[in-house]
């Protein structure tokens, strides 16, 4: 699905990601997990658009997407939610959602004169899909609150809300369980699962929650200062030296050796 | 009877010149905090895209009069305005395709842009001057009014006399309709809410699948159109001259600014501040004050704060109070 081949980015002298290769298969839900600062989110950034490498390719169903900007590969079918919430503050939580298909036919201005019926009926159904996505998410009452005004975990959950309205074929989520209650955060695994089996979504997922990982990931991908370490299932990852060393340093690794018995 | 007098003395000088003057900035002053909220950068040039939109709605005028085609009571450069806006949006959309769209594919920050658009306002400055001219223009059709000085004071026997321009009362109509629109097309439309998407937060708006380019063409179109609006308005009213329009500038970022730069409420609001304080201040007094005041007070001065010499010093001085205050404007601004 997604081929990342030798990416590199540079910010100055700082390599954030540094070299790194991986591949995402069709229809999995990978995970992307790494110690703070590895360059997961930069390697987001450089996949869907946000900012162009430095070097690398990054390919898509074999198609060179590598720097193309971000409103194309959503047309593509590649979307992002981001790690810290972005909203359309000043509108509200269900415009916010009916603003993510860009591109729709009342966005000329021909048409805001003489298409009016076929704006209409867009809008209609976009807002329909809203308030389903938005009642999906357990969060329908707060449809006309501003998004501006909205909770910190509540704007996680209008950026997963985001890739549900349209049928997307990749989506990158980056963290979209923190700051979201245990319960919720549940709920979100089994929407992702969901998503992943009956509309096809393939998804790549960050997160810190080792638990939310296992649950939901297969397979598992490590990151570290800018490079891949390893890959695997999330018990393989756990157990791989290396990433016990990247996570916790060479001091403390051999205490947990201890502690886990290994 | 004296404090009638008063009063209309105070319309006749200060509050219709006022609110026609006001209008015309706030028309300025929201191209200019449109291009600030989705562009991102000072526009420099808007000034001279005003002259430029006022001169292509001129030329249009004079040919439309030699044909002998007029509308009327209502001058015939409405009639021209929609070839004006055309040609305007031609020329701004194609320094966008030239200049501007180079140093957005480079990312430039902001003050990069600020300084290109200063490049922009002297070629669009020398441009003005060399197919119209650098000297006065008229192109309204004669002098017209709704209500004539003479004729108000025969009708009411006041002895002051109150007069209302057509080239007014054209401002203040087309002003509300113009500002109406604006505000209809950018919150109910999907275009003006994408607009709004870009300026509120533009790598979401991109990640939405909104194509940025769109949104700056239109925000160019939009902008061409409250310019040539503006600049006929004002020359209506004032006459036409490129480098009275080159001066315009600082009144009409002061007005943008003071509003909230981004901000269209603000930038209407800070037109009026500013136009309103311009006209007061540099107003001289005597002969409202002579009406009110008992004979043994009346002043032997003009009771002019400052001389109209210095009208523009006052878009300054306002500037700097209100940021003094409210550092980002009366409105909060950014986002439209
Ligand atoms: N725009 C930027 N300019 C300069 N440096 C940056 C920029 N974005 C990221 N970095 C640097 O790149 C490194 C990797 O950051 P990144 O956000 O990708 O980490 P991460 O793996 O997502 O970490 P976390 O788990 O904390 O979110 C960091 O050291 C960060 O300081
Ligand atoms: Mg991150």
């Amino acid at each position: 699905m997604i081929v990342v081949d030798g990416l590199v980015k540079k910010f100055g002298g700082f390599h954030a990601v540094d070299g790194a290769s991986l591949s995402i298969e069709k229809g999995t839900i990978t995970g992307l997990i790494g110690p703070n600062g590895a360059g997961k989110t930069t390697l987001f950034n450089v996949i869907a658009g946000v900012h162009s490498p430095t070097a690398g390719r990054v390919t898509m169903q074999g198609e060179d997407i590598t720097g193309l900007p971000p409103h194309e590969l959503f047309h593509k079918g590649l979307l992002r939610t981001f790690q810290i919430a972005h909203e359309f503050s000043s509108m509200t939580c269900r415009e916010n959602l009916m603003m993510v298909p860009g591109g729709q036919s009342g966005e000329t201005l021909w048409n805001t004169w003489f298409g009016r019926k076929r704006i209409a009926e867009e809008e209609r159904a976009l807002r329909a899909k809203a308030d389903e996505v938005l009642e999906f998410l357990t969060i329908e009452h707060l449809s006309e609150q501003r998004a501006g005004e909205i909770s910190g975990g509540q704007k996680k959950l209008l950026e997963l809300g985001r890739t549900m309205m349209v049928d997307a074929k990749i989506v990158f989520l980056d963290e979209v369980g923190a700051g979201v209650n245990r319960t919720l955060l549940n709920t979100i695994g089994d929407a992702i699962v969901r998503l992943n089996k009956e509309r096809d979504y393939t998804f790549v997922v960050i997160e810190h929650d080792m638990d939310f990982i296992g649950r939901i990931c297969d397979p598992v991908i490590c990151m570290a200062e800018g490079k891949v370490l390893a890959e695997g299932t999330l018990d393989e990852i756990k157990a791989n030296e290396q990433v016990i060393e990247a996570y916790l340093g060479t001091g403390l690794k051999n205490k947990v050796k201890e502690e886990t018995g290994a | 009877m004296d404090l009638l007098n008063a009063f209309i003395a105070l319309s006749n000088f200060v509050l219709i010149p006022g609110i026609a003057y006001g209008s015309q900035l706030a028309l300025g002053a929201l191209g200019v905090t449109l291009i600030y909220g989705i562009l991102r950068f000072s526009n420099f040039a808007h000034g001279d895209t005003m002259a430029f939109g006022a001169m292509a709605t001129i030329m249009v005028t004079w040919l439309l009069q030699s044909w002998g085609i007029s509308l009327g009571p209502l001058p015939t450069a409405l009639l021209a305005l929609p070839f004006g806006i055309a040609f305007t949006a031609l020329l701004l959309l194609g320094t966008d395709r030239v200049i501007y769209r180079f140093y957005r594919t480079q990312k430039s920050p902001p003050v990069i842009f600020l300084i290109v658009s200063l490049g922009v306002m002297f070629i669009m400055n020398g441009l003005v001057r060399f197919i119209i001219g650098p000297g006065d223009q008229r192109f309204a059709d004669g002098e017209r009014f709704i209500i004539r000085a003479r004729e108000f004071k025969a009708w009411t026997g006041l002895s002051e006399g109150l007069a209302f321009k057509t080239s007014q009362g054209i401002t203040v109509i087309t002003a509300v309709i113009v500002v109406a629109w604006l505000f209809w097309f950018l919150n109910k439309t999907r275009t003006g809410k994408s607009m709004r998407a870009f300026s509120d937060n533009e790598d979401l708006a991109l990640l939405s699948g909104i194509n940025p380019e769109r949104v700056v063409t239109i925000t160019w179109i939009l902008v061409a159109a409250l310019a040539t609006i503006a600049g006929v308005l004002y020359g209506l009213d004032k006459g036409f001259k490129p480098f009275t329009y080159f001066q315009l500038l600082l009144p009409i970022f002061a007005a943008a600014i003071v509003g909230g730069l981004g901000n269209p409420l603000g930038a209407i609001t800070g037109g009026f501040v500013i136009a309103f304080s311009e006209v007061t201040i540099t107003y001289a007094f005597k002969k409202v004050l002579t009406y009110i005041l008992p004979d043994s007070l009346d002043p032997t001065g003009l009771v002019q704060l400052l001389s109209t010499d210095y009208k523009f010093a006052v878009s300054f001085v306002i500037l700097i109070i209100v940021l003094l205050f409210k550092p980002t404007g009366l409105f909060k601004g950014k986002a439209l």
